[in-house]
């Protein structure tokens, strides 16, 4: 089984890389904070925006909006 | 506060529409195999016939239904949450070009029999160096975005997006290796055992950051954002992603139980799939209770639906392979359809549902629309979509296990009870069933492609201007 010693060292070598990322990301303050990025991602309104129209603020998808 | 750039909606809305298309087309590819498994007559020409056409099945379903909705999602997940436009409009649009030029060679050399005979790398060295090529592009894109980002955190989504484009670049690379002969044959760089490893730790890597770590990105972002509510705990969320991406690499070997590949290879492979078992089930949990205080939507909200319910066969499914993994129960279930049904249980509930409630939230949006033309029609989706699923797993699990137990029985003097043809025979009905399922989810698929033609007709594209993101956020 002459692969193994591709895979495994590759696996190895592959965990430390991982090892090494998780390191970095926690030093750098990725996970400081494990509430707050959940409600942010919720406060980005991504609905399309609303249109200013004569006679006020109107959604461009209302039409759809009856059925 | 905002500036007069938009998002890159444009890539999305392509990909978005394409991943449509390819599920029918994939879908109607897996329902005509399945006929022929009922009919055999309907082998009607080399180029029809089941050898062929189920490597394009395979390929169509995963790569490019799954494929396009994963380029879909994670470039509008990285824009939204990294609040920029993507890093290179021109490298979104080669991904997208190369990509769709990718599937259509896949379809007419698959068929024609240019093969290199990988299970889910079937195509040949030229296209492999062209998936190479969009590969790269895309890395440089999603973390291009990642790396001009508006906020110090990166969202837990782009973690697992990310880690799937890294990985299937890995996993790609290692499998399709091969040595050309010619501009239509390779051969690969592997031999015998060796290559059967390196394709099973391809196989089932992809399995776990293609079909798995990529639609993991599209539930930590759509299950929150169409619920309404925060994931259930940010922090189970970041371990589940570490934990998973830690221990996937070594579950391959199960795919080879009891054969010549060394026994210490087999048990390591099924150890590392039992411990699968854990980050899997934190992640369903994590995603399912993330509607806690708010389950009064399921009932009337059919994208949370699919959302949802995709959650509920991914929990199935991870349950049902480390089981699977087990040498014993193997024993049982290799060779079956068994497998079969687990696969699409993975694939038809896991995956194509989290892609189909994730297009239908993205649709609207990138068309400047509220929401969908019809609720009633994804509605209709849904519940033709699950009975189908559910027919064509649970037949598989009794054929399976039927043909397992047949396999396996013995006389009291040591023969074989059952010859191999009687086992074939007793699966007629069971093949009918699945066939029967196919259907309804393929009839699914032509709801939702007529759903989103009506959504977008006549409508303008739209490109949402870049938010700043909120104050505390920027701090």
């Amino acid at each position: 089984m002459e692969i193994m010693y591709l895979l495994v060292p590759l696996s190895v070598v592959l965990v430390f890389v991982i090892g090494v990322v998780f390191w970095m990301s926690v030093r750098g303050g990725q996970f400081d904070d494990l509430e707050g990025p959940a409600y942010r991602v919720l406060m980005d309104d991504d609905r399309p925006a609303r249109e200013p129209t004569p006679d006020g603020l109107k959604d461009p998808g209302e039409e759809s909006s009856q059925r | 506060m905002s500036t007069q750039s938009t998002y890159n909606y444009k890539v999305v809305r392509q990909f978005s529409v394409m991943t449509v298309i390819w599920g029918i087309v994939g879908m109607l590819v897996g329902v005509i195999i399945a006929a022929q498994l009922v009919w055999p007559q309907l082998n009607v020409m080399e180029w029809l016939s089941y050898g062929r056409l189920r490597p394009l099945h395979t390929n169509a379903v995963i790569f490019a239904f799954g494929g396009c909705a994963l380029f879909a999602t994670s470039y509008y997940v990285v824009q939204r949450t990294c609040h920029v436009r993507l890093f290179s409009d021109a490298l979104a649009a080669f991904t997208f070009w190369g990509w769709q030029l990718i599937i259509v060679l896949a379809a007419v050399t698959l068929p024609l029999g240019f093969t290199s005979g990988k299970e889910y790398a079937e195509l040949e060295w030229p296209i492999d160096i062209l998936i190479t090529l969009v590969w790269v592009a895309y890395a440089i894109n999603f973390f291009g975005t990642i790396a001009k980002r508006k906020t110090p955190h990166i969202y837990v989504a782009n973690w697992f997006f990310g880690a799937f484009i890294l990985t299937v670049a890995l996993l790609h690379l290692v499998n399709s290796a091969e040595i050309p002969v010619s501009l239509t044959k390779s051969y690969s760089a592997y031999a015998g055992v060796q290559d059967a490893m390196v394709q099973w730790w391809y196989g089932h890597n992809a399995v776990g950051f293609f079909l798995t770590a990529g639609f993991l990105g599209m539930m930590y972002y759509f299950v929150p954002k169409q619920a309404e509510r925060p994931v259930y705990s940010y922090r189970l969320s970041v371990v589940h992603f570490w934990a998973l991406i830690f221990t996937y690499m070594w579950a391959g070997p199960h795919h080879l139980h009891y054969t010549a590949l060394p026994d210490w290879t087999q048990s390591v492979g099924m150890l590392f799939s039992l411990i699968l078992l854990a980050p899997s089930w934190g992640g369903m949990i994590n995603g399912i209770m993330t509607l806690s205080g708010a389950w009064h939507k399921l009932r009337t909200d059919p994208i949370l639906k699919f959302l949802i319910t995709s959650l509920s066969f991914y929990g199935m499914s991870t349950f049902e392979g480390p089981m699977m993994s087990i040498k014993t129960v193997n024993a049982l279930s290799h060779y079956t359809d068994w497998t079969v049904g687990h696969v699409h249980s993975g694939a038809l509930g896991w995956v194509a549902m989290i892609s189909i409630g994730s297009i239908y939230y993205l649709i609207p949006r990138l068309f400047g629309q509220k929401e969908m033309y019809s609720i009633k029609l994804i509605t209709m989706h849904f519940w033709i979509a699950t009975i189908g699923v559910v027919l064509y797993i649970a037949a598989m699990w009794i054929s399976g296990v039927m043909q397992g137990l047949m396999w396996r029985a013995t006389n009291p003097d040591g023969t074989l009870t059952y010859s191999f043809v009687e086992s074939v025979k007793a699966t007629y009905p069971f093949y009918s069933i699945r066939l029967l399922g196919g259907i309804m989810f393929l009839v699914g698929m032509l709801l939702m492609l007529y759903n989103v033609l009506k959504t977008i007709a006549g409508k303008k594209a739209y490109d949402a201007p870049v938010l700043a993101p909120m104050a505390a956020q920027a701090a």
